[in-house]
């Protein structure tokens, strides 16, 4: 079967813009996408968009154009794009389509995300109490994972420190200067042991792609990226999920695990295959198990990796280029989608400063969200 | 009036346990009790003694909906842990009469209630489930 192709790429800066709402952005963003494909709107057969917080993506048709065309709206929250991106994938491989987009936009208010425990089948009591708050869930989750792993807190500092720095070298990225690795573990604690340069923020941002048949992508004549998998995934039995009073005492695996395994046999290939990554880091401990949820490493080994700078846009297999999160911010509905654009601009090799050296060919995503949703991707040039 | 459980069906009636839900048909166990339990689902009193399975340190007072004490000068960080019931599932839990900085992980702790507000008047205390060290561990 021939393979979807990403043909164009568009994105509206991570961080805060004022006066342009939610699906403003999204607006900029497949506008930039289309020019980027040599396509106008009228081309676009079908898309599957969607945000948290900014309105429906269908809605776009008002600014963009009404052609008619079939545009579902994608509700999946953090894997919303990753989904959106899926479901465009399978549209075009059914046949029933050649050309169409994913888009995937958002504009959240400053702090953490207030959540509501009704939504979450959850009694008052457990919002009323102080439980109801991610962060906490990000916290004790990593203290476990460093207390079994055994890897230090500074791990967790070096990869913030990480994403400061690729950050300072990305046009789209929202936090745009470095921090020393000396004031992330000295900052104030937000849940132990992670501080708050530590933490990603809500933030605004969009992102569109356009997706082709390969017969399609080869008469537009634009350099082809290949879609070698499109997989998204809910959590298994025994995950550690977010808003939990209660976790099964015997452990199993994760969504990410399972996506992760589903991807790399699609595109036939394996971890040891793949050039560049970009991981869910809504903290740094989310990289630190990405990494070996995906495959990447042992369990264990991740604080030997950030020593030796092996994530490092220049290392064995640069992860997060772009800052991922901890620098761009999460806008939930652009997430995903955000480090798939940024794999694109690697593997045309117009990523200028942080561009990743030696030619790379194959790059991964991973996406991970609430309530144990992952969604993968792998493409190649 | 004397301080009051923060919710119905949260506590056993003598307030020594949790009430927690057993899954008939697969045996599993887990908290808490649905407010609408399905009929494969039972009420059951959970273990008053566990061991940190993992845990965080809520540091900054948080927002709605939570209605416990936030001024930024009173506020006190709380710990949230994961306590592992032997046998049945792992709680999600306050950990008290121990600082933040001296828990660990694989300390054993034991059942107990505390008001979400010290400060508060007795009669109008609510009270939470907590964990607290084990005396003499």
């Amino acid at each position: 079967m021939s393979d979807v192709c990403i043909v164009g790429a568009g994105i509206h800066p991570f961080g805060r813009t004022e006066g342009r709402d939610g699906m403003d952005q999204g607006i900029f963003a497949v506008r930039q996408a289309l020019a980027d494909s040599g396509i106008e709107w009228k081309d676009v057969q079908f898309a599957f968009g969607g945000s948290a917080a900014s309105g429906s993506a269908d809605n776009m048709v008002s600014q963009l154009g009404l052609t008619g065309i079939q545009f579902i709206n994608v509700s999946n929250g953090c894997a919303t794009g990753g989904s959106a991106l899926n479901a465009a994938v399978s549209a075009i491989k059914s046949g029933e389509y050649e050309m169409g987009m994913a888009v995937g936009f958002d504009k959240h208010p400053r702090g953490a995300f207030n959540a509501d425990p009704s939504a979450y089948g959850l009694p008052n009591w457990y919002g009323e109490a102080g439980y109801m708050l991610t962060v906490q869930f990000f916290g004790a989750k990593i203290m476990r994972y460093l207390h079994e792993h055994d890897i230090s807190r500074e791990t967790l500092g070096r990869v913030a420190e990480k994403a400061f720095r690729n950050g300072v070298k990305t046009d789209h990225a929202w936090r745009r200067s470095e921090v020393d690795l000396d004031t992330i573990m000295n900052a104030p604690m937000i849940c132990d042991p992670l501080t708050k340069y530590m933490f990603c923020s809500p933030a605004e941002g969009a992102v569109a792609l356009i997706l082709a048949s390969e017969k399609k992508a080869r008469e537009l004549g634009v350099p082809i990226i290949r879609l070698k998998s499109s997989v998204m995934r809910t959590r298994p039995a025994g995950s550690f999920e977010v808003f939990a009073a209660s976790i099964d005492n015997e452990r199993g695996g994760t969504a990410t695990g399972i996506a992760s395994k589903a991807a790399f046999e699609q595109a036939g290939m394996g971890p040891e295959d793949i050039d560049i990554a970009q991981l869910q880091d809504t903290e740094s401990g989310a990289e630190i198990m990405h990494m070996a949820e995906n495959g990447f490493c042992k369990p264990g080994e991740q604080e030997q990796w950030l020593l030796e700078g092996r994530s490092e846009i220049d290392g064995q297999l640069p992860i997060n280029t772009d800052g991922g999160c901890l620098a761009c911010g999460e806008p939930i509905g652009a997430s995903g989608l955000r480090q798939v654009y940024e794999n694109v601009v690697q593997l045309r090799g117009s990523a200028g400063a942080r561009q990743v050296p030696g030619d790379p060919k194959t790059a991964y995503t991973q996406v991970y969200g609430a309530p144990g949703v992952s969604a993968v991707t792998i493409l190649q040039r | 009036m004397s301080a009051q459980p923060i919710a119905d069906n949260l506590f056993t009636e003598d307030m020594n346990a949790l009430i927690g839900a057993r899954n008939k048909e697969t045996g599993q166990i887990f908290f808490p009790l649905p407010l609408n339990p399905a009929g494969n689902i039972e009420p059951i009193a959970l273990a008053t003694r566990g061991t940190v399975w993992t845990y965080t340190v809520q540091r900054f007072p948080p927002k709605p909906p939570y209605i416990g004490p936030t001024d930024p000068e009173k506020f006190k960080p709380y710990v949230v842990a994961y306590v592992s019931l032997p046998g049945q599932t792992m709680v999600e839990s306050r950990l008290t009469g121990i600082e933040p900085d001296d828990v660990k992980i694989g300390m054993e702790v034991e059942f107990t209630v505390i008001p979400l507000d010290p400060d508060a008047p007795p009669e109008e205390q609510l009270l939470i489930h907590a964990f607290k060290p084990v005396a003499g561990e």
